[in-house]
């Protein structure tokens, strides 16, 4: 057995797999297939102030080796996740959680963060810049560099638990951002989000998903994310946690020696439920082999 | 085992009417299955295209084997269409909630096109409990009429065709208003359409089982989530396929 652990901002991990956020809903859903505790740790669904529904179905939409999607950051809101969702996970999982935090202003990403940062099963927050999905919101922070220091600035100063930045890919320089919200104080980086993507139904020539625009993720993205993820990770100083088509033990050692000092599992958990606890097998077996 | 999970062969395979499919699947991820209604989700293959499994009603099961029944629509119901028997594939099963144990004595079933074929395991299981059923299926017309044999060996059977090629000339609705069937509830899978129409005159007591775009199946990524009268949301994978006809919004 190699020594997987990963220690980082407000983680200290088993192993450097993560469920990436809105992948895995609040954790405890998973717990029906598998034992959570085998998980380095989890990134939970985008949480905002208020409730949200998110957009009108359909919401899915496939394409070569990914999926398009636009859910619309759909949660309970903040007071819902901390008081009932985290208590159904606290008995299931041992460790510490990632807090995925979605907003439309500065205010609300500032007053969701105080709160949840409060929380005893958050180890950190993941603060989303980049879902495609929200109209007037989260994305405008997530393509000006000076939105994006400004936001994590104002996060950073009343969270009681380190802040990773998910970035998103739909930028021209993503190492413009990164430096961004590292010079604004982020403890960290999560990258890439979903890239904006469309398909059409040929039959009555309207976009097959109601909010017309989704993320597209999955394996089709992989070396995009690795490209990104590599381009980061040598331009700045604090930890980058991979993701984008990580589907396979290989694919999240590929993301490492790309950069990331640990990965989220996406897409995959969607067509495997089984994905994550089989890439950590995967990368075990892997690195015995190599004699790592 | 994996829970849920598991690889199934396929043991059958026969073209009922154009492009519809009865496929029987063997394998112990069957007895993951504990009512009429749930649903299978199908790996169609070990490669990332196509990527997203495929979701199908369940026909009938036992402990070991699942019969599925679908049409080809698109490319992924036409690799499956293409598999030979012997082929094994990658299933979750026994997902979603399914329709729920009553104490009624008098039912309808009432399936829609493709909507017909979970009715099928459900008709066995109220006819076992001496459940009086009456069936109702819904086609557009002769031509894609299928199941009507197995269907009337287990319950009186009626049919409506869209052009009234067979049985009664227009929808499900319009046989269950002129033969006024004693009905304590009804269950009902098809069209959108179809549901919503039931619902509007059948506001009480209905069983609606759903279809929807997945991108899981199981729960975890909100694909599918609906509004329903109360709060919060339902997922049609996971709360779901069959939801109340009384919780349901038309035109939500």
């Amino acid at each position: 057995m190699a020594n997987l652990r990963v220690s980082l901002p407000g983680l200290d991990m088993k192993n450097p797999v993560i469920p990436a956020s809105g992948t895995f809903g609040f954790g405890y859903e998973f717990a029906s297939f598998y034992d959570l505790n085998l998980l380095g740790s989890m990134m939970l669904k985008g949480t905002t102030l208020e409730p949200r529904y998110g957009n009108p179905l359909p919401r899915i939409a496939e394409g070569p080796s990914g999926l398009l999607n636009a859910i619309g950051l759909q949660n309970p809101g903040v007071d819902v996740v901390m008081n009932e969702e985290l208590e159904k996970l606290r008995p299931l999982y041992n460790d510490k959680v990632i807090a995925n935090i979605g907003g439309s202003g500065i205010d609300d990403y500032v007053e969701t963060a105080k709160r949840l940062s409060t929380h005893d099963k958050v180890g950190a927050l993941e603060l989303n810049i980049s879902c495609p999905n929200v109209h007037c919101g989260g994305i405008q922070f997530g393509t000006n560099p000076d939105m994006a220091a400004e936001v994590t600035s104002a996060v950073k100063a009343v969270s009681q638990k380190p802040v990773y930045v998910k970035l998103s890919p739909n930028v021209t320089d993503i190492v413009e951002m990164a430096l961004a919200v590292e010079k604004a104080g982020a403890d960290g980086i999560s990258m890439i989000n979903t890239l904006v993507g469309m398909r059409f139904d040929i039959r009555t020539g309207k976009p097959i998903i109601a909010n017309k625009t989704g993320g597209y993720s999955g394996p089709a993205i992989f070396p995009v994310a690795l490209r990104m993820v590599y381009q980061v990770s040598q331009a700045v100083s604090i930890p980058v946690i991979g993701m984008g088509g990580i589907a396979s033990g290989q694919d999240a050692i590929e993301m490492m020696i790309a950069g990331a000092s640990a990965v989220a599992v996406g897409c995959q958990n969607l067509i495997d439920p089984y994905a994550c606890v089989k890439i950590i097998a995967e990368m075990n077996e892997i690195l015995d082999q190599q004699g790592i | 085992m994996n829970k849920y999970q598991g690889i199934m062969k396929i043991i059958s395979k026969k073209e009922l009417i154009k492009d519809v499919y009865e496929m029987v699947l063997e394998g112990q991820a069957a007895s993951f299955i504990t009512t009429p209604g749930q649903f299978i989700n199908i790996k169609l293959n070990d490669s990332m295209q196509p990527y997203l499994r495929r979701p199908m009603s369940i026909c009938d099961y036992d402990d070991n084997h699942i019969k599925i029944i679908f049409r080809i629509v698109g490319i992924g119901t036409k690799i499956l269409a293409d598999k030979k028997i012997g082929d094994t594939l990658d299933c979750l099963t026994g997902l979603g909630n399914g329709f729920r144990e009553t104490n009624y004595k008098d039912v309808v079933v009432v399936g829609g096109g493709l909507g017909v074929p979970p009715m099928y395991a459900l008709t066995k299981q109220l006819i076992n409990k001496n459940i009086n059923v009456h069936v109702v299926l819904g086609f557009n017309d002769q031509s894609s009429i299928f199941y009507q044999n197995e269907f009337e060996t287990l319950a009186p059977t009626y049919i409506a065709t869209m052009d009234g090629s067979v049985g009664t000339k227009g929808t499900v609705l319009d046989v269950i208003k002129q033969f006024d069937f004693v009905m304590d509830a009804y269950y009902a899978c098809g069209p959108e359409k179809m549901l919503e129409a039931l619902a509007l005159n059948y506001p009480d007591n209905g069983y609606l089982s759903y279809e929807a775009r997945m991108g899981c199946g199981f729960g975890a990524c909100m694909g599918c989530s609906i509004k329903v009268k109360s709060q919060p949301y339902k997922r049609i994978c996971k709360e779901g396929p069959v939801l109340l006809s009384s919780e349901v919004i038309i035109n939500g």
